[in-house]
């Protein structure tokens, strides 16, 4: 998963999370993971940016757009994603126009207004740009991409760390964490770290039972309930 | 639609609890107290109260999908709870009941692949909107014009008690001499089954489109159109709504996996304990007095999904995935 860049003696850029896995457990209200890392020398120059860049896995996504008719809002008009990642965070260092040029920040798809994101409109009234946004605003008002770029605290020029939270409705898969050094505006070394968030326990059993046997699921469910109805109908009668 | 998590601040981790199939966090006492309010207002008037739950449930940010889903779950527990004691009274009509199921099965079955059709044209929010709207208007309108009315007789004749709705006993009309004559020895009644199947089958139809057991059509639809004594309504309605909810609830949960358990045991645990203290409170109440609180409320459900069907919305965009995960 690494970048291709030519080979160095020492690496520039080291970095890792506090945790490889954000398990969502019956009690996961979000979680935050820490990323570290250092920053070396580089042919006697040290210092630069670091960009972080978090991505969940890509999904394919279908938006609607209401628009009156006869009086009443009605789903008008809609936008299907091809893929659009699920998650998405950027933190850096100092601001991403002073850091790199539009050209790079593209090639990486940092930062939201550099996401290639390709939308199918079917609409009438308004076309790809509107649903574009509206699909970041939507994305960010659950929380799932960020509002901005998210600071990173720099140590001693050298060492960086920041928090990265993953809220309670958080995409189950594998992640993709990118950390770039950026040096005179140009990317100098990257490293790429996944991170699963995963289902954990009681929850994860039931969702995998109700997807894989849903029958058996569906039976129990009802009976379950029928149970639970009867034993309150018969604790009530006699207290 | 969905939000980050109800009430769910960080500090509060130990009362939030994740819901496996609608894929979200909620706060424990949040839906325990959901489930504790609708369940008193449910023992308070007689109602299943899904029509309550499952806007409610949507308003907190549960995708409509699986509060529909869940809530059918939900109202098995309920009904069965509350058919015991109308069964032991006597108070349940066998007959009418099967039939009603029977219509009901295939009612429901029908809605559940109707509910999924609309999913996927992204107009099912749509459609339980403006059932809501319809239905919910109906009979809280003709309710509250019914309970002003027996207020109004109940205050002439300074007589307390239940009065009857006025009606001749037999109505006879050309749904009287439809083939196929059943006797119902509970209800009194000698007409043809094809009425109460053809009930059952609509009732059906949009208990599993509206996530409802359908008895605030039931009881009416009983009492006018087949003409059934108001002793045996509620007992009977309660026992085809158990099989009928049951028929959505494994359907919904096979073809759409939209059944959260987890929720739905939350929910019944606040909700029989609600409807026991709901019950208990409701005796302390005239009749007519319930009836007209009951269609206030009904009433107040269907303005406010009106008004949010026709005021601009704050975002006309929303994001459902495509189908399936």
């Amino acid at each position: 998963m690494a970048w291709a860049l030519p080979a160095r003696a020492v690496e520039p850029l080291v970095a890792d999370l506090s945790s490889h896995l954000v398990a969502i457990t019956t009690g996961f209200a979000g979680t935050d993971v820490l990323l570290f890392g250092a920053i070396e020398e580089v042919d006697g120059k040290s210092g630069g940016d670091v960009v972080v860049v978090v991505r969940g896995p890509a999904k394919p996504e279908t938006l609607r757009r209401k628009a009156r008719t006869s009086g009443i809002w009605i789903n008008s008009g809609t936008g299907k994603v091809d893929s659009a990642p699920s998650f998405y965070r950027v933190a850096a260092t100092r601001p991403l126009e002073d850091i790199a040029p539009t050209v790079i920040l593209d090639r990486h798809q940092i930062g939201l207004d550099h996401l290639d994101i390709d939308i199918a409109v079917k609409d009438g009234d308004v076309d790809k740009a509107d649903y574009r946004q509206a699909l970041l605003r939507l994305k960010q008002k659950s929380g799932l991409y960020g509002t901005g770029v998210q600071e990173i605290g720099m140590l001693s020029q050298r060492l960086f760390r920041t928090d990265m939270h993953f809220p309670a409705n958080v995409p189950v898969g594998t992640y993709m964490v990118e950390v770039y050094l950026v040096v005179d505006r140009q990317v100098v070394s990257a490293q790429t770290t996944p991170l699963v968030v995963s289902k954990i326990g009681v929850g994860a059993d039931v969702y995998d039972f109700a997807h894989h046997q849903a029958a058996a699921y569906g039976i129990i469910a009802i009976l379950l309930a029928a149970g639970a109805g009867w034993l309150a109908a018969v604790a009530f009668k006699k207290g | 639609m969905r939000r980050e998590s109800a009430g769910g601040a960080r500090g509060t981790a130990g009362m939030q609890i994740y819901l496996p199939i609608a894929e979200m966090s909620v706060n424990v006492f949040v839906i325990l107290g959901l489930g504790g309010g609708v369940g008193f207002m449910s023992g308070l008037f007689g109602v299943g109260g899904g029509f309550l739950m499952t806007p409610l449930l949507i308003f907190l940010g549960v995708p409509p999908a699986v509060a529909v889903g869940t809530e059918a779950n939900q109202i098995v527990a309920s009904s069965v709870s509350g058919v015991l004691a109308h069964w032991r009274r006597g108070n349940v009509d066998i007959k009418m009941g099967l039939i009603l199921t029977g219509g009901g099965f295939v009612g429901s079955t029908f809605g559940v692949f109707l509910f999924r059709w609309l999913r996927s044209l992204g107009q099912i929010d749509l459609v339980i909107s403006l059932c809501y709207i319809v239905f919910l208007g109906i009979v809280g309108g003709l309710m509250l014009i019914e309970s002003i009315q027996a207020l109004n007789t109940s205050r002439k004749h300074a007589a307390g008690g239940t009065v009857a709705p006025k009606r001749k006993l037999h109505q006879h009309s050309w749904l009287h001499g439809l083939p196929l004559k059943v006797r119902f020895r509970r209800s009194k009644l000698y007409i043809s089954a094809i009425l109460p199947a053809i009930i059952g089958l609509f009732v059906g139809i949009l208990a599993a489109i509206m996530g409802v057991g359908g008895g605030f059509i039931m009881v009416p639809a009983m009492i006018y159109l087949l003409g059934m004594p108001t002793a045996v309504v509620v007992g009977t309605s309660l026992f085809q709504i158990i099989f009928v909810t049951a028929n959505a609830t494994f359907l919904q949960s096979t073809m759409n996996h939209t059944v959260d358990v987890v929720l739905a045991l939350l929910l019944l645990l606040g909700g029989v304990v609600g409807a026991q203290v709901g019950a208990r409170f409701g005796v302390k109440l005239k009749g007519e007095q319930l009836r007209s609180l009951l269609a206030l409320m009904v009433l107040g459900v269907c303005a406010k999904l009106l008004f949010d069907m026709v005021t601009v919305p704050g975002e006309l965009f929303a994001a459902g995935t495509g189908g399936k995960h």
